[in-house]
């Protein structure tokens, strides 16, 4: 047994070949739930949002969603998959109090999509990830272990269960295994997760927002010695963040490289994944998984979508999110580093919509990679979910190109509309921020000035220009900096008689 | 007005609907033949007698408001325990489920309300609808009336006792491997079984999901055609309802009635040719194939070779499903719950209640289903018992090409004493020898008094293809014509 060091990273990269994979739930965002009529939304008080059929009360049935069908076949399609000609529902048999009817309605060997590809950016460089399968089936309910250290069902008091979320349409996308990125296994998995991502939310079906759970990710990761067979995986679970899928590859491969490097095995295993830590601790071992007795659904009758009908989904399906990149960059005339910090910054649809609502494209990446980047940042929060919105950027903008806020006041109100307080135009209305371009009043605070400095005014009447700049300084002051600073130097200009 | 308990459902609804008589004193008439009789034949597991007066008086101010009534408005009708009926007990024969009153009907039981009829109570059967005899109901077994010392048939047993002991003229069934006919058989009364996928199985509290279909029970053929065109029909909750008009059972068993067969083709089964089954019930149903031949039906041999596969691949496929259905039953949401002290776990609790709640039948089903899903065993098992139904459907699907339907014993047996075939499970799965194989196949089937075996009541069996429900009522109802119905001896 070794007592050695811990190795570093790039030394377990230099002799071991990582071998990745990554399975995906996605929460679609249909109106209804799977298999009943219940609504999906997000947040509502716990269990108000079943029936029998989502509770598994005794004689209800399912009747699978027709949207969630059209749905999964969609993110098929994009992901370049066959589309099965005829395929069942599967149950999946075991015992957990957040599953109603003690087995989930699943896919099992007959998925409705298999056999695709997405390709994924990386450092410059396309990898083309191989997807093995995409099926459709309903999520569990909610459990709420209380009394126990771990919170887990284990040592727990009591456990509370919410069924509001059991039934909801689940996309499960599988990739097939990924070898062969070494060191960099770690970035395409996020990267491959931030493209899916990107791609399921272009076509409008699910909002894919891991902080709540509309998309949960599970890494696989194995090592192996250059030309030997692929090592035993681990799955590693409760992956909520794209940060947090490199960090959970990267630890899981420095963690097994570790136990390899000391004589040890890898024991085929569930890990946890720790947002805290950035550690994975051992779950439930495979070696003694539940036998999950899969077998058709009976209660449903297979599907069979119509070739005509995929056909039809496939010819609209919407431009690929790095196709419609690529042509945004051209229109907005971006270099590849800015697109590529407008994409880091999660900010290519705000200002897309900010566009679309009518500001410029400089206009529009000002305030989001700016002012709002900024404040994100701060207080931790996507950008998409910072208190603007396209509409309020792009008036905002109006506001400034029109001549009523400077950049300064701007900026002011910019922060209102962050906070709350309203549009722009009602925050510039409610707090008196709008540039004082009433000449009658500018006329009297630059009077007032000139009268107030006799000797600067002298100045600039025998030709010093330069010296109104205490003038401007002056009216400004008076003004609390509401005034447009061009026109208040015209205005001095003409008053003293001199030409600009 | 002479006994409204002895009339059947048509004649019940003529009175009604004339005037002649109120469904309140038709629902009164049966609810106090029920307080009479029903301590010794216990056909009830519950009885609803201000449910069932409260709709009675529905009736009656719809009909005085000058209201359209339907087929079946004002007739008393029984519901097995195993379909939901909101706010009335619904056990499933199970103590598992002891005291639960569902928030919900089941489509059937709506259909039932819609149409005027007035439920009257639950009724017994074997627990989860897994047996041949009620004896496996965890609140005791029924008593046929026919017999009080002898099974009424399951799983359906109180459905069809109630009939026989006219506690009701009409009664709901559900039927996975003969629960609706063999009960009939062996009570002499009519019990349908129609086209899987023809009546809705939404609310019906799953045994085998492939295999259950709802229908109806009856004295009479014609008022088991006017039950099922009740309760049949595309639902949208069913996703295997199918998606078609109701066949014309009614008119059909009308049709029947006047006695001619001529021109119809009828299939005996090479293989049901009388292995197994008792002498006299060979006799009585010779006998009947005889009345059907001078009724001008031809009758030819038709060999069937899978059928001797299928009660093994029924006790593979239904024990499987029901494995998987009968999970939800874990005391945690509804039901019973055992052995919650604060101190053990919710797996212990779940085992402990399961244990607690499920009889010896039920257990015996969920260990063998699980068993034959297993990961290993699932291809020996659950594959290859899927293999031999498509071979059935086949058999079934040209004999159809051969004769317009076939015929049967409905059992091998007459009603059995209590205890005689508990012992040995194989020798209870026999009683459904003749009636699995329709429910493999998915077709409709029914059975009609055809005679009696010392002294107890023997069943003719139907078979019709897919859809052609009204195919078994016609050739039913003409051998109802030429043997008439069965009158058991007074309780
Ligand atoms: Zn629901």
């Amino acid at each position: 047994m070794s007592t050695t060091a811990l190795p570093t990273y790039d030394d377990v990269v230099e002799r071991y070949e990582p071998v990745i994979g990554l399975e995906t739930h996605v929460e679609l965002g249909t109106n209804t739930k799977m298999f009943c009529a219940c609504p999906t939304g997000f947040g509502a008080e716990p269990n108000t949002q079943v029936c029998p059929v989502c509770l598994g009360l005794p004689g209800s049935l399912p009747v699978a969603n027709r949207a969630a069908i059209e749905a999964t076949i969609r993110i098929g399609l994009a992901l370049n998959c066959s589309i099965a000609e005829w395929c069942r529902f599967a149950r999946k048999n075991y015992f957990y109090p957040d599953m109603p009817k003690n087995f989930q309605t699943s896919q099992y060997d007959e998925p409705l999509c298999f056999d695709g590809w997405l390709d994924v950016e990386v450092d410059g460089e396309m990898v083309r990830i191989g997807i093995e399968r995409v099926h459709l089936e309903e999520d569990t309910g909610k459990t709420l272990h209380v009394g126990g250290a771990t919170g887990r069902i284990h040592g727990a008091t009591e456990s509370l269960v919410d069924y509001n979320r059991a039934g909801i349409p689940l996309v499960e996308i599988v990739t097939k295994p990924i070898p062969g990125t070494g060191a960099k296994a770690p970035v395409v998995a996020r990267a491959y997760v931030t493209e899916l991502r990107d791609v399921i939310r272009s076509l409008g079906v699910s909002d894919v927002r891991m902080e709540q759970g509309s998309l949960r990710c599970d890494v696989n990761t194995s090592l192996n010695l250059p030309g030997e067979d692929w090592g035993t995986r681990t799955e590693t679970k409760n992956v909520n963040s794209l940060r947090s899928v490199e960090r959970a590859v990267r630890s899981e491969i420095l963690r097994q490289a570790a136990v390899l490097d000391s004589g040890g095995r890898i024991v085929q295993e569930t890990r946890h994944f720790h947002e805290d830590t950035g550690d994975t601790t051992s779950g439930r071992s495979k070696e003694t998984a539940t036998d999950y007795r899969y077998f058709p659904e009976p209660d449903l009758v297979p599907i069979a979508p119509d070739p005509a009908w995929v056909a039809e989904l496939k010819s609209a399906l919407p431009e690929l999110p790095r196709v419609h990149r690529t042509r945004l960059q051209e229109r907005w005339g971006l270099t590849d580093l800015d697109m590529q910090s407008v994409v880091n910054a999660g900010a290519v649809e705000l200002i897309e919509e900010t566009v679309a609502a009518g500001a410029t494209p400089a206009g529009a990446r000002k305030w989001w990679l700016g002012e709002l980047a900024r404040r994100a940042n701060e207080t931790g929060v996507e950008l998409a979910a910072v208190g603007a919105t396209p509409a309020h950027v792009a008036e905002l903008q109006r506001l400034v190109d029109e001549g009523k806020l400077n950049d300064k006041l701007a900026r002011t109100v910019l922060e209102g509309v962050v906070a709350g307080e309203g549009t722009p135009s009602e925050i510039m209305a409610a707090r008196g921020l709008e540039v004082v371009s009433d000449t009658g009043a500018l006329t009297a605070a630059v009077d007032e000035a000139i009268a107030a400095n006799p000797a600067i005014a002298d100045k600039v009447r025998d030709g010093k220009v330069a010296a109104a700049g205490a003038l401007v300084g002056a009216v400004m002051k008076t003004t609390r900096g509401q005034a447009d600073a061009k026109t208040v130097r015209e205005l001095i200009l003409a008053r003293l008689g001199v030409q600009g | 007005m002479s006994d409204l308990t002895r009339m059947t459902a048509a004649q019940l609804a003529g009175l009604i609907a004339g005037g002649e008589t109120s469904a309140v004193e038709v629902a009164r008439a049966h609810l106090d033949r029920i307080a009479a009789v029903d301590d010794r034949v216990h056909a009830f597991l519950h009885v609803d007698a201000e449910g069932a007066l409260e709709a009675a008086r529905a009736v009656d101010a719809r009909r005085a408001a000058g209201e359209e009534l339907g087929p079946l408005a004002g007739v008393p009708v029984g519901v097995k325990d195993v379909v939901t009926t909101r706010g009335v007990p619904t056990t499933a024969g199970s103590k598992i489920l002891e005291g639960w009153r569902p928030p919900y009907d089941a489509t059937i039981v709506e259909r039932l309300r819609a149409a005027g009829t007035v439920m009257l109570g639950k009724t017994n059967m074997d627990e989860f609808a897994m047996g041949s005899s009620t004896e496996y109901s965890a609140y005791g077994p029924t008593n046929n009336p026919w017999d009080l010392g002898r099974i009424p048939g399951g799983s359906g047993g109180g459905s069809a006792a109630a009939l026989a002991a006219y506690e009701a003229p009409l009664t709901i069934g559900t039927d996975t491997g003969g629960s609706i006919r063999q009960p009939g058989a062996v009570t002499g009364t009519v019990g349908a079984k129609p086209t899987y996928g023809g009546t809705s199985r939404y609310g019906l509290i799953a045994f085998s999901s492939s295999l259950d279909t709802p229908g109806p029970c009856a004295r009479t053929v014609e008022d088991a055609a006017l039950l099922h065109a009740v309760i049949a029909g595309h639902d949208p909750r069913d996703s295997t309802s199918i998606p078609a008009p109701v066949p014309p059972v009614v008119e059909a068993a009308r049709l029947g009635a006047t006695g001619d067969l001529t021109g119809v083709k009828l299939g005996l089964v090479t293989q049901f040719a009388g292995e197994g089954a008792e002498p006299g019930v060979m006799a009585a149903f010779r006998d009947a194939v005889d009345a059907l031949t001078k009724l001008g039906a031809e009758i030819v041999e038709v060999s069937c070779p899978n059928f001797e596969y299928a009660l093994p691949a029924y006790y593979l496929i239904a024990p499987s499903e029901c494995s998987s259905n009968l999970a939800r039953f874990d005391g945690v949401r509804f039901g019973l719950r055992v052995g919650d002290d604060g101190a053990k776990s919710l797996e212990e609790v779940m085992s402990i209640t399961r244990d607690a709640g499920f009889g010896p039948e039920v257990k015996r089903r969920i260990m063998l289903g699980t068993y034959a899903l297993s990961s290993g065993y699932y291809d020996a098992y659950y594959g290859q018992a899927q293999k031999v139904r498509t071979l059935i459907t086949r058999d079934f699907t040209a004999a159809f090409e051969q004769v317009d339907a076939l015929i049967s014993p409905t059992t091998p047996f007459v009603a059995f004493p209590f205890g005689a075939r508990t012992s040995d499970p194989y020798q209870m799965y026999l009683a459904d020898l003749y009636t699995i194989p329709t429910n493999l196949y998915g077709g409709p089937a029914i059975s009609v008094p055809c005679g009696l075996s010392e002294g107890l009541p023997v069943g003719l069996q139907v078979m019709a293809p897919t859809m052609a429900d009204d195919r078994m009522y016609r050739v039913a109802s003409a051998l109802e014509s030429a043997v008439g119905t069965l009158t058991p001896p007074a309780l």
